[in-house]
């Protein structure tokens, strides 16, 4: 039957070992070569675009990468979904909604009037463009291959 | 109560109580926003009230987790605890701490990112407010005339939730790289070192409430713990499959958090056998239910609603709907808040002298609430599998499909009523113990 002894150094040693491996598997994906987060593409715009992103805290409604509180729309991919939807104008469409000084509340769902300047309201279309560009693996807004051969044809 | 500076948890236990009915009032801010009453929209909007809930949540966890520890360790040192005046000091910066971070929330004053959206001067004043904290109770223990094991595991992770903390403050440029490093926080946070705080309050309680040697509580502590880092740490990958890092995660983060089930399964069965083992018959048995409530509740919540939507296949249509915030409730409760609630019911009569063991008052909070939080599990796990099959699978609109579901927040709103209700009796039970006094030295418990 185990011992305290025993299971203590289960306890310890299953502890360190698993975060050694931890460290170890997060040095080998973010290392040059196995690295997919798009890090190479990240310009000053970007930044100030996620500066933008979070001091107003967006991801408290949208979700980004599938994070983010499900209140209002995913827009990991947000500038292509809108360019389809609206003739290819998606980055005016987002610029006017971001820079609108009367709340936008598509289907009666409220989002903050932020009144952001042109310059800001660039700067996140920035950051959302940049997003769009990563690997994410195969996650989608649609996921499922009957649902996408349904769009396609 | 063994030890005048005791009395000192149920500060932290009251507050705790008042931050969790504010939690709820902004939960209900949110279901009424989702049915289309968003009238406080000028005020609160939705962003506001998410915020506040959910840091809300930690800070009430984390209060319960602080008074369990200035309650727990010096019984089990057989101390005094080193300072009282400093105890106190400690729970007015984290209520102050906390009360600035919310109103700040009100204001657009915060750092946007899911769960640690506290602005960063005040993460600086929680490192500090955290070692004040870990001052305290690792000197009474390493003074003190004993070191258990139970008193070790619950410092262990207290020690390394403020550790954990610190990944969160790391600035990054790129939004995957800082999602990656902000999961080292709330993810080795929910499912791994709170679980050590969860299991050292359950081994305390289980002590005291089942009379099964400590020997034996203390080596199965020591499994499940084990268990709980084994899968715990390695299945933070399941956090990284579609954020944007490499594929690894997909098959590291798929095997080892399907394991971590196994931990909760494992709490479970070790509370339930030691309730049948035990000899003693504690009287009070609304800390047994909360306590055996705990361990059961978080085994169906965290264990297989976890599992339910952890693999990556399943995952892939999952991620980012509300089938996470049905996963997100029943875990928290069970895990945390029920854990919290059950060193409250032991403490409470043994603080005030008051056994108010037998009300009925007590029982209905306790059922009340359970029942109330498994309804609204419910209502989010059908919003959320409808939302994965219209989204996901049909393609429709995000909007269209929030019309479509919203009449499950109805039901949402219905069954958190009657959980809402639960924590009332529940305060209004706290309330009537009164405060703690020197005579409750006296008396048995």
């Amino acid at each position: 039957m185990l011992s305290k002894k025993q299971a203590r150094a289960f306890f310890l040693g299953g502890t360190l070992v698993t975060f050694l491996v931890f460290i170890l598997l997060t040095v080998y994906s973010l290392s040059a070569s196995n690295d997919q987060t798009n890090h190479e593409n990240l310009t000053d715009s970007v930044v100030r675009g996620k500066e933008i992103w979070e001091s107003n805290n967006c991801m408290g409604c949208h979700t980004l990468l599938g994070e983010g509180a499900y209140y209002a729309p995913e827009l990991t991919k947000v500038v292509d979904r809108l360019n389809l939807k609206y003739d290819g104008n998606g980055e005016e469409v987002i610029k006017s909604i971001l820079m609108s000084e009367g709340p936008w509340q598509p289907n009666g769902r409220k989002m903050v009037a932020y009144g952001m300047t042109e310059q800001e309201a660039t700067d996140v279309v920035a950051f959302f463009k940049w997003i769009g560009q990563i690997d994410l693996n195969g996650f989608d807004r649609i996921v499922s291959p009957l649902a996408k051969d349904k769009i396609n044809n | 109560m063994k030890y005048k500076s005791q009395k000192v948890a149920y500060w932290f236990f009251a507050l705790s109580m008042l931050l969790l009915i504010l939690q709820i009032v902004y939960g209900f801010i949110m279901g009424f926003a989702r049915i289309g009453f968003d009238n406080l929209h000028d005020f609160i909007p939705f962003n506001t009230a998410r915020a506040v809930h959910t840091n809300l949540l930690v800070v009430w966890l984390l209060s319960g987790f602080m008074g369990a520890a200035y309650y727990i360790i010096p019984e089990e040192a057989q101390k005094e605890l080193v300072s009282v005046k400093l105890a106190y000091v400690q729970l007015i910066s984290l209520a102050l701490v906390g009360v600035v971070a919310i109103i700040g929330f009100h204001f657009n004053i915060w750092e946007g990112r899911k769960f640690l959206e506290i602005p960063r001067p005040l993460d600086y004043l929680v490192v500090v407010n955290v070692l004040l904290f870990l001052g305290l109770i690792l000197t009474t223990l390493f003074t003190g005339k004993r070191r258990t094991t139970t008193a070790l595991v619950l410092s262990m992770g207290l020690l390394f939730a403020a550790l954990l903390y610190l990944p969160g403050m790391l600035p990054f440029d790129s939004q995957v790289t800082d999602s990656f490093f902000r999961w080292w926080v709330v993810h080795l946070w929910v499912e791994g070192v709170w679980e050590l705080i969860m299991g050292g309050i359950l081994s305390f309680l289980l002590i005291k409430l089942t009379g099964v040697d400590r020997e034996v509580i203390e080596k199965w502590l020591y499994v499940i713990v084990g268990l709980t880092f084994l899968s715990g740490v390695l299945g933070t990958g399941h956090h990284y499959y579609y954020i944007g890092v490499n594929k690894i995660w997909i098959i590291v983060g798929g095997i080892f958090s399907a394991l971590e089930p196994l931990a909760f399964l494992a709490m479970a069965l070790f509370a339930v056998n030691m309730y049948r083992k035990g000899e003693k018959k504690h009287p009070n048995k609304l800390a047994l239910y909360w306590t055996l409530g705990a361990a059961i509740v978080s085994f169906v919540g965290a264990g297989l609603l976890g599992f339910a939507h952890t693999l990556p296949q399943t995952n892939l249509y999952t991620h980012g709907t509300l089938v996470t915030a049905m996963h997100g409730h029943l875990a928290f409760w069970g895990a945390y808040a029920m854990i919290v609630l059950a060193i409250i019911s032991y403490s409470l009569p043994n603080m005030t002298g008051r056994k108010l063991y037998e009300s009925s008052r007590g029982r209905a909070a306790f059922w009340l609430s359970n029942i109330g939080m498994i309804g609204m599990t419910v209502a989010f796990g059908v919003a959320g599998v409808a939302q994965v099959y219209l989204e996901r699978k049909f393609g429709m609109d995000f909007m269209t499909v929030q019309k479509e579901i919203s009449i499950h927040f109805v039901v949402l709103i219905i069954c958190a009523t009657m959980f809402a209700t639960g924590i009332v009796l529940y305060i209004v039970d706290f309330y009537k113990h009164g405060t703690p006094t020197d005579e409750a030295l006296e008396i048995k418990e």
